[in-house]
């Protein structure tokens, strides 16, 4: 992975996945060191990602490395008409490392093509976001010990939810058992359970979300969003049906854990946050050390 | 002999014959081998009938001559077409076109959200299935099926 962009999960192989993690592991348990120092990471973000940025930076920062870039197209010379390729360009002269958010579909691919450095995909519209799949990897093996065998219930709108589809591509090569809970108009993709077809891996859909996550030790929240129905009226009957509350764990397993990419909206009510099965504040703290982890292997630094 | 038969109707000496061309095809043919900047003398015939399409188009090109992998372009509208290459009136060669396993810069992205439709990039494809064709998008990873084919005119 030394000065390989990462633009898609598919990126790397399942080896390169396991040194991220390891690496993420020695960041948690020392995250403040100074080996960035003399380097510089641009952070382009073509959309607002508040929490995606602020978790780049820190760990950035807190191994010692600068941080230039912007948040908001509007006072920069994109909103001019600058072309991708230009401000690829020019910025691949100002750092080592560039890190991209925009809305559209492959531009992080494209900037990877044009930069002279390498590129970090911080999610390119609803394609990819390779970086959160590897934190939530991070999570599931720290908290069970292990990535294979596993139980993965995943919740909500699997449909356009490209965080579940990166997360799935990745858990196949983990002999992993898929449970998909969604509304009918949500459901996983067929090219995915396809995929999973092909590789003997067995997944299982429901419609309710009930006591069967008793068997679950992840359970992997999303929102459903309004606006994915084209009937108003079919939202309004699965609206709360989707939704986790503290009572729903009271007979699941002791070693579940409960993840969402963030940010939340009503789709976890606040009385599962003091719940010890409530790991989602650590899985975005996990963002950190994961990406310390990527950012130092590709500038080959460890 | 069938094809001296066939290319009698306006043959040529040298060049290329392009037959079994599905008739909404054969503007996305000339497109794709860009015969509309070419000078040569070209003869397109449509709506001809065929036992195995019902009616068909088929293009004869004097004087013109293509690289396998440039004619290969084609069977992603036409991927029945047979070629015949033409040397002092004798057909010297068959060919079938075959598509590619990679696709740049003919076949348009059908996300519109994709990078490729919103800035100046060539686009790329990886060919996933082929009967019916089916392109991933490099960049988007999308895919872009013979339903939602537009091919971008060379210029
Ligand atoms: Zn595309």
């Amino acid at each position: 992975m030394i000065g390989k962009s990462l633009v898609s999960i598919n990126d790397y192989t399942k080896d390169e996945y396991l040194k991220i993690l390891d690496l993420a592991a020695k960041y948690e348990k020392q995250p403040k060191q100074t080996i960035l120092q003399g380097y510089v990471v641009a952070t382009l973000f073509y959309e607002p990602s508040t929490r995606t940025r602020l978790s780049f930076e820190s760990a950035v920062n807190q191994l010692g490395g600068k941080i230039i870039g912007f948040s908001d197209t509007g006072t920069t010379s994109v909103t001019k008409g600058e072309t991708l390729r230009d401000t690829i360009k020019i910025v691949s002269n100002y750092s080592d490392l560039i890190v991209i958010r925009h809305p559209l579909e492959g531009s992080a691919r494209f900037a990877s093509e044009v930069a002279s450095v390498p590129v970090v995909n911080a999610g390119d519209g609803a394609n990819q976001h390779p970086t959160q799949t590897l934190l939530d990897m991070y999570s599931i093996r720290k908290t069970q010990g292990t990535l294979d065998g596993l139980n993965i219930f995943m919740v909500g709108d699997l449909k356009y939810g490209r965080t579940v589809h990166s997360l799935l591509m990745a858990m196949s090569q983990f002999k992993t058992t898929f449970h998909f809970i969604s509304p009918e108009e949500l459901k996983m993709p067929d090219k995915y359970k396809q995929h999973l077809n092909d590789l003997g891996l067995k997944y299982h859909e429901h419609k309710d979300f009930t006591d069967i996550i008793s068997e679950a030790d992840i359970l992997y929240m999303t929102r459903v969003q309004k606006e994915r129905f084209s009937d108003p009226i079919e939202y309004e009957k699965v609206k709360n049906v989707y939704i986790l509350k503290n009572h729903m764990l009271e007979n699941t397993k002791d070693s579940l854990k409960v993840l969402h990419p963030f940010p939340r909206v009503n789709e976890i009510t606040e009385d599962v946050d003091e719940n010890t099965k409530a790991y989602y504040f650590t899985q975005a703290l996990n963002g950190v050390y994961t990406r310390q982890a990527i950012v130092t292997s590709i500038l080959d630094l460890n | 002999m069938k094809d001296r038969k066939q290319l009698s109707v306006s043959a040529i000496k040298d060049g290329t014959v392009i037959d079994h061309i599905p008739v909404k095809s054969l503007f996305k043919v000339i497109a794709i081998l860009g015969l509309d900047h070419i000078e040569n003398m070209m003869t397109f015939g449509t709506n001809l009938e065929s036992k195995k399409l019902g009616l068909k188009g088929i293009m004869k090109l004097s004087e013109v001559f293509f690289k396998e992998e440039d004619l290969n372009r084609i069977a992603l509208v036409a991927p029945d077409a047979k070629v015949n290459i033409i040397r002092d009136y004798e057909v010297v060669e068959k060919r079938l076109v075959e598509i590619p396993e990679k696709v740049e810069g003919i076949v348009k992205c059908v996300n519109p959200v994709c990078i490729t439709n919103n800035e100046d990039i060539r686009t790329k494809f990886e060919l996933v299935s082929r009967n019916p064709v089916g392109l991933k998008c490099h960049y988007c990873e999308k895919i872009t099926d013979a339903n939602n084919m537009v091919i971008i005119s060379s210029s």
